[in-house]
Order: structure tokens, then C-alpha cells, then sequence
């Protein structure tokens, strides 16, 4: 049965994690591309410019010159950033893309070289045409190049740590009064909803006014579904501060014990000025 | 089941960020040697990140979390358990006495063939233009191939001064990088199962042969063999190791007997087909020195002979270095039992 394209590689490892490498399209990758072009013609004017000095002595030695350095950079630039900068060109660096071994393993030079001789069919017949119907049409998103030296192009997000402060940055929590209700809230609710809700907060102001209201209405009303809690712990608040005070009992476990304990001193001292 | 998330990133992030800071020094600095204290904690946070990647799917759904350990799993995982060699030092006399040879010997079967397919193409270019005089215009794609050879000598040899003066550099250059150019491109169309290097071998011999025959049958065939010979006697065999290397991928691509994988395969002459083409290349500056500083050159400004003479000894020389040179070193080792790297 053929396996179908996606934009995703899993690899496992011998220790039994499985984790996924995303691929780059073809779009991605001819935008990296357009970039790579502009350095290399910026690149081979600047050089071609500074090899002019030799014209002084020989204007056919300076000539010979400027046409080797045009080559020389045209075809080592990608060569040599992808092995300086392991899999990046600038290109690729702006757009976040990096080439790697199909496997996961360490990019050889050979791998390297491969990928960027073969270039010279993945251009045909213009704007590298071959090589995105190739890369369309690959289960990996492979060009040929990348499918003779055994290399794909991953997507390299930034990664960011997710802001919980922000979310629950120590207001009162109504839903907290209601120790018995949170646990059968932490036992009944999938890691993906729980994942919805945080998203959801995260992401919130990128939401167009009414697409916010009907969203936290509608994840609110889930919740509800799953542990009801009393009216009075719900009295007077927005369907958005409900799902922020759901994932401030999800998340935040530290949070919550980290509050008795106050408490308890508190109690010491009263016990004691009685005294 | 859900974990405390800031607790969770909080505890586990010191070993995080401790082995992306590993990652970089190994990534950015190639040279750089650890210790074994420092592999055994590189494996160890290799780990505990692995064991905190299973631990954030099984019971959190935070996506970014998610991401960025798998970004550093990733990179940690393609350093643990690479077992490939690591490049040796760069050892360009060796590489190109002993490694060069014997990979174009290892595939000289493919040569072989690529010296067959470009005959064939050189019968066909040579009966061509002895039976129709007229496929000339259509073979030949060069203007200054196109008239009559008898008129082309004379004006040639008309010449008693250095008539290139001037653009002998530039046009050096210009063959190498051209040359350079088809030679890659014979290679990388061996992605077509080898059909494209076909064809394009095909028709290389189809001009030689065109060429060849229209200045035999003009008597002048002493003409033709010192203009061709001194370049031409390392630009051919350059372009036929181009076409060998394209042929050493198509085979790989169709795998024909093999039982190994198709990435195996193409894993395993990825490094030959960089030899053979870094060797093409050398050749190929060589030539484009000689095409313009030599074989432009004519009676009386160089004497045929000479020409004839310094062509001679370049084909003896590339035949001595290509069938004999690096044979004693190879024999000096164990062959190799393994027929393909461990993966």
C-alpha cells in the first residue's frame, strides 16, 4: 500500500521515542532560494568589482578571473554554507529551513555536495521547475537532489516557552474553592483538551472580537459539560476568565499547593496571638 | 492525566539547556574533541530529554514544549548514532594519487560503457556527414565548424603572431567553467535511470564524429589531430568519467541484484560520485589551459609535431595515473569485507 505524503517525518530511536521532523515545501524552499540568488549575484559583483584591480596589469587576466569567480561562488556558496552552517544558506536561515540526513544522522559533506551538483537537473527547464514537481509529488518533499544524496528540508520554528504567568498571574481563583470538584476536573480531561484551552488562551488576542467571545463560549460550555461547578463559583464571570481559571487548575498544581501553606502559618500566628 | 507544566519545565530545563549548550560546541566546532566524561553526560541528558519528550506526549498536549524538545532530540539523536565515519582530514595528494584512481577504476565498467555509448555516437556523427554532407549544418552546432576545413587551415595557418593575445586567460576560463559545467550535468542526469546521460554522451560523440570525418575527407587530418589532441586527449576521457559517474548513480537508482535498499544504495556511491567529479573537474582546468594556450595554435606559430608529441605523452601519462597509481597502497590494506557501511 503506498504511504501518503505529509508534511511530517517520524523517526524513531532504539530508546522508543518517536518524534517528528517537519518537511518544507516547495514554496518555502523557492522563496530560500530567491534569497540565496540575490547573495550570490550580490556576492559575485562585490568580488567582481575587487578582481577589476588586476585589470591594471592584465584586463584579459581580470576577465578570466571575474568568469571563475562567477562559477566558483555560483556553485560552491550553497556547497560551503550548508557545510559551515550545517544544512542553512542565508536563505534558509531567514526562512527557518535546514537540511538534514533522512535518517535524522549527522549531514556528510558528500550528502552535501550531491544535493547541490544536482541542481544542474532540478533547474530544468527554468526557475528549478523540475525540482518542485519533484518535490510535490515526493512523500518527503524531496527535490531530485535531495533524493540522491538522501537529504530532506525540515522547517525550524522558533520555539517558545508558553507564558503561564500570564495566564494566571496569581488572581483569585473561584473554581479552587472546590478542592473535590478540581480533581475530578484533572481526572476526566484529555491531555488534547486541556492542550485546546491553553492554546486557545495563548493565542487569544490574534482572534477577531466576536471569533473570542464565540470561541471561549463554546470551549466554556465543554468544561461545563465534563465537572459542573456551583453557581456561586461561576457568578459574574466571563466565559473567557472560566476557561483561563480551568487551566490555571490544570496546569498549575504548584501554584495551588504553594497557597496552603501560607495558610497554614497564618493559622500558627492567630493560635499564638490568641494565646 | 495531566502534569504540572511549570513545575515539569522548571525542573527538567537546567538539563535542557545544558545539553543544547553541548549541541552547539559539537555542531559549530567541528574539530573540537569531548572527553569521555563528557559523552557519558552527553548521553545521559540525551536521555533524561528523551524520557522528558515521552513523558510531555503521554500526559500534555502543550505543542511548543513538544517542539522544542524534539528539536533538541533531533540534533542529539543524528550525533549518538552516527556511526558513519567522520571525514578524515583533508588529504588532497592522497585523495588524488591513490583515492581517484581507485574509484574510477572501482567503476570501470560504467566507464566502460560510457566510452561505448559515445563511440556509437562517433560511428553515427562520422557516417552522417560522409553520406550527407548537409547533416553537417544540422550536427555541427559551432559557426566556425560549418565552412569548409581545407578554407579554415589555410586562414589558420595564415597566422605568424600570437593572434589570441589578449583573450588567452579569459578564454581558459571559459572552457573550464563551461566543461565543468557539462560534466556535472552529465553526472546529475544519471538521476534520469541514466537516459540523459545517454543522450547527452550520444551526442557529444555525434559532433566528434561529425568533425572528425568532414576533416578526414578534407585531407586534413594532420590538422585535425594537432588541434584535438592536446586538449582533447584529457577533455574527452574528463567528459566519459562524468558520464561514468552518471551511469555509477542510474545503476544505483535501478539497483539491479542488489538487496539492499535504494537509500543504501545511493548511500553507498554518494562519495565515489564526488571523487569522480572533483576529479573531472581537475582535469578539466587542465585541458581548458592547454585548449587555449596550445591547441589554438597552429603551423608555423607551433609546429605539429610538437602538438602531437605533447598530446601523446598526456594520453600516456592519464593512462599510467587512471590504471596504475594508488594499486600498491590498495594492496598494502585488507580489502574491505563489508560491501556496504553499517548503518
Amino acid at each position: 500500500m503506498p504511504q501518503e505524503k505529509t508534511n511530517t517525518l517520524l523517526i524513531k530511536t532504539p530508546e522508543g521515542i518517536i518524534f517528528s521532523i517537519l518537511l518544507a515545501g516547495p514554496v518555502t524552499r523557492f522563496l530560500a532560494w530567491t534569497v540565496d540568488l540575490a547573495v550570490i549575484f550580490v556576492a559575485s559583483s562585490v568580488v567582481g568589482a575587487m578582481l577589476g584591480i588586476f585589470g591594471i596589469v592584465s584586463i584579459d587576466f581580470a576577465h578570466a578571473l571575474s568568469i571563475l569567480s562567477y562559477f566558483l561562488i555560483s556553485i560552491g556558496y550553497g556547497i560551503l554554507a550548508e557545510w559551515y552552517w550545517r544544512g542553512q544558506t542565508i536563505g534558509k536561515r531567514l526562512l527557518r529551513l535546514r537540511v538534514m540526513d533522512v535518517h535524522g544522522l549527522r549531514l556528510q559533506f558528500s550528502q552535501i555536495m550531491i544535493r547541490n551538483l544536482m541542481r544542474f537537473v532540478d533547474s530544468l527547464p527554468a526557475f528549478y521547475a523540475l525540482g518542485g514537481v519533484s518535490c510535490l509529488l515526493s512523500r518527503h518533499a524531496q527535490r531530485l537532489g535531495d533524493f540522491a544524496a538522501n537529504t530532506i528540508v525540515v522547517r525550524t520554528p522558533q520555539i517558545a516557552h508558553p507564558d503561564l504567568k500570564q495566564l494566571v498571574s496569581g488572581k483569585y481563583n473561584s473554581l479552587r474553592d472546590y478542592p473535590h470538584l478540581v480533581a475530578r476536573l484533572r481526572q476526566k480531561v484529555t491531555p488534547q483538551e486541556a492542550g485546546i484551552a491553553l492554546q486557545s488562551l495563548l493565542r487569544r488576542d490574534s482572534l477577531s472580537p466576536r471569533a473570542r467571545v464565540e470561541l471561549f463560549e463554546q470551549i466554556a460550555s465543554h468544561f461545563r459539560s465534563i465537572v459542573e461547578f456551583p453557581d456561586e463559583a461561576t457568578y459574574g464571570i466571563t466565559d473567557e476568565q472560566y476557561v483561563r481559571n480551568i487551566v490555571d487548575l490544570l496546569f498549575n498544581v504548584s501554584h495551588h499547593k504553594k497557597r496552603r501553606k501560607p495558610r497554614r502559618s497564618a493559622q500558627v500566628v492567630k493560635q499564638g496571638s490568641v494565646k | 492525566m495531566i502534569i504540572d507544566l511549570q513545575k515539569f519545565i522548571e525542573g527538567e530545563k537546567r538539563y535542557w539547556k545544558e545539553l543544547e549548550r553541548m549541541l552547539d560546541v559539537i555542531e559549530n566546532e567541528p574539530a573540537h574533541r569531548i572527553n569521555v566524561e563528557q559523552v557519558k553526560r552527553f548521553h545521559y541528558l540525551y536521555q533524561r530529554t528523551s524520557a522528558d519528550l515521552a513523558k510531555i506526549m503521554t500526559f500534555s498536549s502543550e505543542p511548543e514544549i513538544h517542539r522544542y524538545l524534539e528539536s533538541l532530540i533531533v540534533r542529539a539523536y543524528g550525533n549518538i548514532h552516527e556511526i558513519r565515519k567522520k571525514a578524515h582530514r583533508l588529504s588532497p595528494l592522497h585523495w588524488f594519487f591513490n583515492t581517484f584512481p581507485q574509484t574510477f577504476r572501482r567503476h570501470s565498467r560504467a566507464f566502460c560503457f560510457s566510452l561505448i555509448i559515445t563511440f556509437c555516437g562517433f560511428l553515427f556523427g562520422g557516417l552522417a556527414v560522409s553520406f550527407d554532407p548537409d547533416a553537417k549544418e544540422i550536427i555541427l552546432p559551432f559557426a566556425h565548424l560549418q565552412g569548409d576545413p581545407s578554407e579554415r587551415v589555410a586562414h589558420e595557418e595564415k597566422a605568424e603572431d600570437d593572434h589570441l593575445q589578449g583573450i588567452k586567460m579569459t578564454g581558459a576560463a571559459w572552457y573550464m567553467t563551461h566543461n565543468t559545467k557539462v560534466s556535472i550535468f552529465a553526472m546529475a542526469l544519471g538521476i534520469t535511470w541514466g537516459i540523459g546521460t545517454l543522450i547527452l554522451l550520444f551526442s557529444n560523440g555525434v559532433i566528434l564524429g561529425a568533425v572528425t570525418l568532414d576533416y578526414v575527407l578534407a585531407h586534413e587530418t594532420e590538422f585535425l589531430v594537432a588541434w584535438l589532441f592536446p586538449h582533447g586527449v584529457v577533455e574527452i576521457p574528463a567528459v566519459l568519467l562524468a558520464g561514468q559517474a552518471g551511469f555509477v548513480l542510474a545503476y544505483a537508482l535501478i539497483g539491479k541484484g542488489e538487496r539492499v535498499s535504494l537509500r543504501m544504495r545511493l548511500r553507498k556511491i554518494s562519495k565515489d560520485l564526488i571523487t569522480l567529479i572533483c576529479g573531472v573537474a581537475l582535469m578539466l582546468i587542465w585541458a581548458g589551459f592547454v585548449e587555449s594556450f596550445i591547441s589554438q595554435y597552429h603551423e608555423p606559430v607551433l609546429p605539429y609535431t610538437f602538438k602531437i608529441g605533447f598530446g601523446v605523452v598526456e594520453l600516456i601519462v592519464l593512462t599510467f595515473f587512471l590504471t596504475v597509481s594508488g594499486r600498491n597502497l590498495r594492496r598494502k590494506h585488507a580489502p574491505r569485507k563489508d560491501k556496504y557501511p553499517p548503518h
